[in-house]
């Protein structure tokens, strides 16, 4: 080793900032836990905010029902986020908030927050999340139509560059790309169009000489799977290609600004529910694809809990994940040497591939007219690539430890609670709420509210204006007004909007052996109904996670039925309604975020009630305890992570269709699946 | 069981909307026993039941994919509807026939227009329903056009929504009373088809996404010179956002209206019916059946011969008796 290339850091480098992505039922319980958490030994705040707050609702409304507190802190106005930081300071404090649609409002919460801190704006440190375009195409939890979401996204950072310098505006997100079943080459290629959208869009609203700026604080949210050497080598050529952008197209010369800075999230989608211990070291390993490289080294962390598969994880499952970064980052020497992977022929090799890739996919995405217009065609790839990893996972092509292979297992003493190790929200939770913000509405200065958003209202709806949209979202912020209500506002002006779902641009499924023969068994359903097997998969409830109902769509019609995917966020009665006027044989609903006790039998009582008989199944996230329960409720059949085998599922479902065409009438006529109205 | 078909028709007969997803599901099978229900629930919903044609306006939509069709049956939906909360508001009720390819290998679906027409659940004055084609390329589904003509006794307007131009325009024009094509700017297929005429001229020609401005009036300037040059400058061009603000919906109404009110509806029906009818009965019995009625001419003679209230089925009845 030659001394020009020494082996050891002079300095033992400083650890990365850790975090726990947390919140849950009540902005109290949430405070109480983040100050918990500190001090742990966590250095950083990640805020999770429950569904009807990160798309825009207040806990009264009737979309928000089942999902208040759920997987995230409800956060209504700013008495809530005052709750939720007291005694925490904010002047200090670096605090990164998964919002998107919202990010806007909730930044502007935050600020308030800190005026009543004493603390200016200025001095604010952390992360809104604030990635839209991620969100039509993988999380969901988008509120207004692209074209004004671009608009608030460009604002926040326009406003934020002047204002709060040291705030991390927007994180451009491939972490939900890859759980959506991305590849590596779609999740560099997706995320730099995403970007590259996003500074087209704010160039039109800063002076140019604000540019380099902006450019400097974008950062980047990854993921991180396990196969690690390749994933750590994505994140070079994202940094080479982030550096590219700069310079080329613009025209950035600091090379501080031009740094690929990224926090990471690493892999969900290939947590197990099957012997979910090994889980644990599946997420030792994916971080290393993210600390091992000095040149690409993760800013922040926060890793998901063993047990997310099953549930919601408990403040314990979280301290053991803290503990797994505090383990690599003192216990060992990750810190103390220069980039191990400099001069690796290997990992310059796997880079040069990726970029390859990437840049061919780049030009594809721009010759649909960059990443907003290019949303449906790569949801449509995206839902290829995971079918493709299903297929593989399937077939045994790809091992997953304890689930397709070496499936043979001990009993888990892990699980072996009442609770199914996994932290139950209490129901009661929801009620508290809704009263609380009605209190809240009550108790305020109504004319200073209102006059608030029609200043809001204002400001949205003048074409071409050059004012920006977080000055009067502030003044609502400060006024009093509700997330709901500031999203109402900006739904009146804006129009609302449906993403595309991907399902109809997915090509056709390669026949195998058993497709084939279950497309026979359908076909023999076919004759025994008088007409195609008709299924409804429907997304209850504000849930945007819809990987899973998207693949059991496609996967429906490959085995030959008639499919009505309406996409998500659907009241009971949409789905009721669409069962009835469809005249479809079975409905099968998917949940991911722990509101199917409420949600379900809600679908359930408003299909029998329209008079739909069709059989219910349910996919999802569904504790082993809740199953028991939603049979009860009417469901025929519950489905969960480690039922794997999707053609297995949809040979069950014709099953249960042609078992209950045969018990309700024999030689069943096409309505007999569905009552006559 | 055995006066189900008939009851459902007669419910239909007296604008009972909660009747029709069930005889949807009738009209929809293939079953031989169900068969014979739909014919006897057509029989009550037929002109000679009714006194008369029914009198829905039946509106066929068709575009190719990504003209934003249903958008644009959103915002006419919107249209149609307002006015719903008052008795005396002038709200129309609208039934929606969606209908969408096949997988060529699979037979399966996927049916995903409802998810882009925004309806409001508890409007009981709306209905959605979504076919596959089935085995017909680019055409209508099987049931459609028994679909179309059952609903029409009971809703005020009847869209059925297809995808494509050409064949598919065909096949929707010999079941609607009116037709519109949409087009979005840019779309020079269209003018292309339209010109060397595989398409036939549509009832009202519409141009979305307005809101791009220049290209959008230009496409509308390009389509109007084209049926000018056909000789048919009466042919309505209207271009429309859909998006907020949304803009010449109100006009798109009008001329849908106004088509629909310079009709002769009685012969145009009564050709619709005959059409079916011969297009069921080739589907059934193929070029051999066609044949031994002395071929396409001699059926269709068969046909003009038949007495005008009746329906379908019973139509092609008749022909499978003169094939004997």
């Amino acid at each position: 080793m030659s001394r020009d290339h020494p082996a050891r850091l002079p300095e033992r480098d400083r650890p990365w900032m850790m975090r726990t992505y947390a919140g849950h039922s009540t902005a109290r319980a949430s405070n109480e836990l983040y100050r918990r958490n500190l001090q742990k030994g966590q250095t950083g705040l990640s805020v999770a905010f429950d569904l009807p707050t990160q798309t825009g609702y207040d806990p009264d409304d009737e979309l928000a029902r089942g999902e208040v507190g759920k997987v995230g802190v409800p956060i209504a106005h700013r008495g809530d986020m005052a709750a939720l930081m007291d005694g925490i300071p904010l002047g200090e404090m670096n605090t990164s908030m998964t919002i998107n649609a919202t990010a806007a409002w909730l930044l502007a919460l935050y600020i308030v927050a800190a005026e009543d801190q004493g603390v200016p704006q200025q001095q604010l440190q952390g992360t809104t999340q604030n990635d839209i375009i991620k969100e039509f195409l993988a999380r969901g939890t988008y509120a207004f139509p692209p074209a004004p979401s671009m608009r608030l996204t460009a604002d926040t950072i326009a406003y934020t560059v002047e204002h709060v310098p040291k705030w991390n505006p927007i994180n451009i997100c491939s972490y939900h790309l890859q759980e959506a079943g991305a590849t590596p080459v779609q999740e560099i290629a997706y995320a730099m169009s995403n970007a590259i959208a996003v500074l087209d869009a704010t160039r039109d609203r800063v002076p140019d000489s604000r540019l380099e700026q902006v450019f400097g604080r974008i950062s980047f949210f990854v993921n991180a799977g396990v196969r690690f050497i390749e994933e750590h080598a994505k994140l070079r050529a994202m940094a080479i290609l982030w550096e590219e952008l700069g310079r080329d197209r613009y025209g950035v010369q600091d090379t501080r600004h031009l740094r690929f800075r990224y926090g990471v999230q690493v892999n969900s989608l290939g947590l197990t529910e099957a012997q979910p211990e090994n889980n644990v070291q599946r997420i030792v390993l994916e971080t290393l694809a993210v600390t091992l490289g000095r040149d690409t080294r993760a800013r922040a962390i926060q890793l998901p809990a063993w047990n997310e598969a099953l549930g919601l994880p408990r403040p314990w499952d979280q301290q053991w994940s803290l503990r797994i970064q505090q383990v690599l980052a003192y216990e060992t020497d990750i810190l103390d040497y220069p980039d191990v992977f400099a001069g690796s022929t290997v990992m310059e090799g796997l880079v040069e591939e990726l970029l390859e890739g990437a840049r061919a996919e780049m030009a594809v995405v721009a010759e649909h007219g960059g990443a907003v217009e290019a949303v449906p065609y790569m949801k449509g790839a995206l839902v290829d690539s995971h079918r493709e990893r299903l297929r593989r996972i399937e077939s045994g092509e790809q091992v997953v430890v304890g689930q397709n292979r070496f499936v043979e297992t001990e009993l888990s003493p892990l699980t072996a609670d009442a609770e199914g190790g996994i932290l139950v929200v209490d129901p009661a939770l929801e009620a508290e709420q809704i009263e609380a913000v009605r209190r809240w509405r009550a108790e305020r200065d109504q004319a200073a509210v209102e006059e608030a958003l029609a200043a809001l209202a204002e400001v949205a709806g003048a074409q071409d204006s050059d004012l920006n949209l977080m000055i009067p979202t502030i003044a609502a912020a400060r006024a009093g007004a509700t997330t709901g209500e500031w999203a109402q506002t900006l739904r009146q002006v804006f129009g609302g909007y449906r993403a595309p779902t991907g399902v109809g641009e997915a090509a056709a499924a390669a026949s195998d052996g058993e497709l084939s023969q279950l497309r026979g068994e359908v076909s023999r359903l076919q004759e025994q109904l008088g007409r195609r097997p008709k299924i409804l998969v429907g997304k209850p409830g504000l849930d945007g996670h819809s990987n899973g109902a998207e693949q059991i769509a496609v996967r429906a019609r490959d085995s030959g039925m008639d499919v009505v995917y309406e996409g998500i966020r659907l009241t009971p009665a949409q789905i009721a309604t669409s069962a009835l006027q469809e005249g479809v044989h079975v409905v099968g609903l998917s949940i991911l975020s722990g509101s199917h006790r409420e949600l379900i039998p809600a679908v359930i009582d408003a299909l029998r009630t329209a008079g739909v008989t069709a059989p219910v199944v349910v996919g999802g996230i569904i504790p082993e305890q809740d199953v028991g329960p939603l049979q009860q409720a009417g469901v025929a059949a519950v489905y969960t992570p480690k039922d794997f085998d999707i053609t297995r599922i949809m040979r069950d479902i014709v099953e249960l269709v042609g078992a209950e065409a045969g018990a309700s009438s024999p030689g069943a006529n096409g309505s007999s699946a569905n009552g006559s109205a | 069981m055995s006066a189900e078909g008939a009851a459902l028709g007669a419910r239909l007969r007296e604008r009972d909307l909660s009747a029709a997803p069930a005889a949807l599901n009738l009209l929809e099978s293939t079953a031989p026993a169900d068969r014979e229900q739909a014919a006897a629930l057509l029989r009550e919903v037929s002109p000679a039941s009714l006194g008369g044609e029914a009198a829905a306006h039946v509106i066929g939509v068709t575009g190719p994919p990504g003209a934003g069709k249903s958008t644009l049956l959103s915002a006419l939906l919107h249209a149609w509807r307002e006015g719903a909360d008052e008795p005396e508001g002038g709200a129309r009720t609208v039934a929606m026939l969606a209908v969408d390819p096949s997988s060529r290998h699979s037979g399966g679906s996927l049916l995903g227009d409802r998810a882009r027409i925004d309806f409001d659940p508890a409007d009981g004055g709306v209905l959605i329903r979504s076919t596959a084609a089935g085995e017909r390329l680019g055409g209508l589904a099987r049931a459609t056009r028994a679909a179309a003509q059952a609903l029409a006794a009971a809703f005020d307007i009847v869209v059925i929504e297809t995808i494509g131009v050409g064949q598919a325009e065909t096949e929707v024009a010999d079941v609607a009373d009116t037709v519109a094509v949409v087009v979005q700017p840019g779309a020079g297929d269209v003018l292309q088809f339209l010109k060397s005429g595989i398409m036939e001229i549509p009832d009202v020609l519409v141009v979305t996404k307005a809101d791009l401005g220049q290209i959008a009036a230009a496409t509308g300037r390009d389509l109007s010179a084209a049926l000018r040059s056909l000789g048919s400058s009466s042919t309505p061009v209207i271009a429309v956002c859909s998006l907020p603000p949304p803009s010449g919906i109100g006009e798109l109404v009008a001329a849908l209206d106004e088509h629909r009110a310079g009709l002769d509806l009685a012969a145009r029906r009564l050709s619709a019916r005959r059409a079916g009818a011969l297009s069921d009965f080739a589907l059934e019995h193929g070029e051999r059946g066609l044949r031994a009625l002395g071929g396409r001419r001699a059926a269709q003679a068969l046909l003009d011969a038949q007495e005008p209230g009746m329906e379908v089925p019973a139509l092609v009845a008749a022909l499978e008796r003169s094939m004997q």
